[in-house]
């Protein structure tokens, strides 16, 4: 059985007046990859946000309910955000590699936490490339750029950076939405095997991609959690008709 | 993704491969048990039944995720529409070895007609041979052997005709045996319709390979009649 590696209690999020989470509670367990998807405004990518809280800085933001990692509040006075998202590492809907070398990326975390010791960061570094299924595409060219690399090849750069600071949970939002297919379809079987040692949330405007690659699914709808249950049973057999209508195509 | 994919459809052919197994298993045990009169495992048949159909059940379900999460196009759509199509023809041809059995079992009138049963129990190794050959065909999908399978039926139609001319001939002389080789006449249509399900699946592997749908010995000939 997976272990439950973090969940939510009725977190409500209010930007200003507006309600974009009316209460949300679901678990997310590890060796999973768990999907959230539904249409554009339902409140998913704020959802996966709010998890490491990246919406902080967001001014007029105000979050009731409770995050729960590690056996705490995640929103509980006190919480240090750097190292919680060192744990819960975010990949972005746009690759933004550090304007420096491919090497230096995915050393920065290592740096900036002060590890100083030469041949232990070329090895985090070569293990994370590796994990992120990029080592074999850049390991002659390192020291280059990472904005000379493809969208693609930038964006395993990136989730290779958040691998090296060694994360419990890995949260991606749209990952593969600006990459091509064949860079896609690298990436996914690339989540396929982190999966085996990570927590992973993705949110995905791909329903393809959400069926193919996750094991749970989330269905978001008007900033509520309509449905959440294995992939196979949301893809085959929803309980909610709202659901059936959007993995379906009716609405959307 | 593509490799998560193709495991799922080995794991479906393992599957597939099994319930054909255990189909061409109770064939055999049925039409042994009917030339043996042996109700004993007749009844086994009937029983193991269950566990066939349960077999076409998940074989049925996991297809259907296939196609829910992968939405397979080309061939591997094709991989998985075969699968499904060739696992009901297999079920089937267990439900005809359970007629057998059910024949076995109520057999009435003491007098047999030894010739018959031969020619019963030839016309089942030969069925019990082309699914065999049928589903290794279906394993490596080799169009070739598949015709060559289908091909072997028309054999197996013609013993089940001769089963009947000679069980009717049989039946004219001695009414006492009429009961007895109307089971005769029975069991080897049962076991000849297992033949046409053998084609069946011939035509689904041409259909995975070529993507044509077509048929092989056809029987809606009007000649057929006159044998």
């Amino acid at each position: 059985m997976n272990e439950q590696i973090v969940s939510t209690e009725n977190v409500h999020l209010y930007y200003g007046d507006f309600e974009a989470l009316k209460g949300i509670s679901m678990e997310f367990y590890d060796n999973q990859i768990t999907a959230l998807i539904g249409p554009s405004g339902c409140g998913k990518s704020t959802y996966l946000r709010l998890i490491n809280r990246m919406n902080d800085l967001i001014p007029g933001v105000k979050i009731t309910g409770k995050v729960n990692y590690d056996g705490k509040n995640v929103y509980d006075e006190g919480t240090d955000t750097v190292e919680l998202r060192k744990k819960i590492g975010m990949v972005f809907q746009q690759p933004n590699p550090f304007p420096f070398s491919i090497y230096e990326n995915v050393a920065y975390g290592l740096k900036i936490a002060g590890m100083k010791d030469k041949n232990k960061i070329d090895e985090i570094v070569e293990r994370s490339l590796r994990k992120a299924a990029i080592w074999n595409e850049v390991k002659d060219k390192l020291d280059e750029n990472a904005l000379a690399l493809s969208g693609g090849q930038q964006q395993r750069v990136c989730i290779a950076r958040v691998l090296a600071i060694e994360p419990d949970v890995i949260l991606l939002d749209e990952p593969t939405s600006a990459l091509d297919p064949i860079s896609s379809g690298k990436i996914e079987r690339m989540l396929e095997e982190l999966k085996k040692e990570y927590t992973i949330i993705i949110v995905t405007h791909n329903m393809q991609q959400a069926s193919r690659i996750s094991d749970r699914t989330a269905f978001f709808l008007d900033g509520n959690l309509i449905e959440v249950d294995d992939t196979r049973k949301i893809f085959t057999n929803p309980e909610k008709k709202e659901t059936e209508d959007y993995i379906s195509g009716r609405f959307g | 993704m593509r490799r998560a994919y193709e495991e799922e459809l080995n794991r479906l052919h393992a599957s597939f491969f099994r319930m054909g197994r255990a189909v061409n298993e109770a064939i055999h045990q049925s039409v042994k048990a009917f030339v043996n009169h042996d109700k004993e495992l007749a009844k086994k048949v009937i029983e193991q039944d269950k566990e066939i159909n349960e077999m076409e059940h998940e074989l049925e379900q996991a297809c259907i995720e296939l196609i829910a999460l992968q939405q397979p196009v080309t061939t591997d759509l094709r991989k998985i529409i075969t699968v499904m199509k060739a696992s009901a023809d297999l079920e089937r041809m267990g439900d005809h070895a359970v007629s057998i059995s059910k024949s076995t079992i109520r057999v009435k009138g003491s007098k047999r007609i030894y010739e018959i049963e031969a020619m019963i129990s030839e016309a089942g190794d030969r069925v019990e041979k082309m699914v065999q050959e049928v589903l290794d065909a279906f394993v490596d999908s080799d169009d070739e052997k598949a015709i060559r399978v289908a091909n072997e039926d028309l054999e197996i139609d013609e013993l089940t005709r001769d089963i009947h001319r000679i069980s009717i001939e049989e039946m004219k002389k001695d009414p006492d045996i009429v009961l007895g080789a109307t089971d005769y006449m029975l069991a080897s249509t049962y076991v000849e319709r297992i033949g046409d399900y053998v084609t069946n699946i011939s035509e689904w592997i041409l259909y995975l390979n070529s993507g044509k749908i077509q048929e092989l010995n056809t029987h809606h000939n009007i000649d057929d009649l006159n044998n």
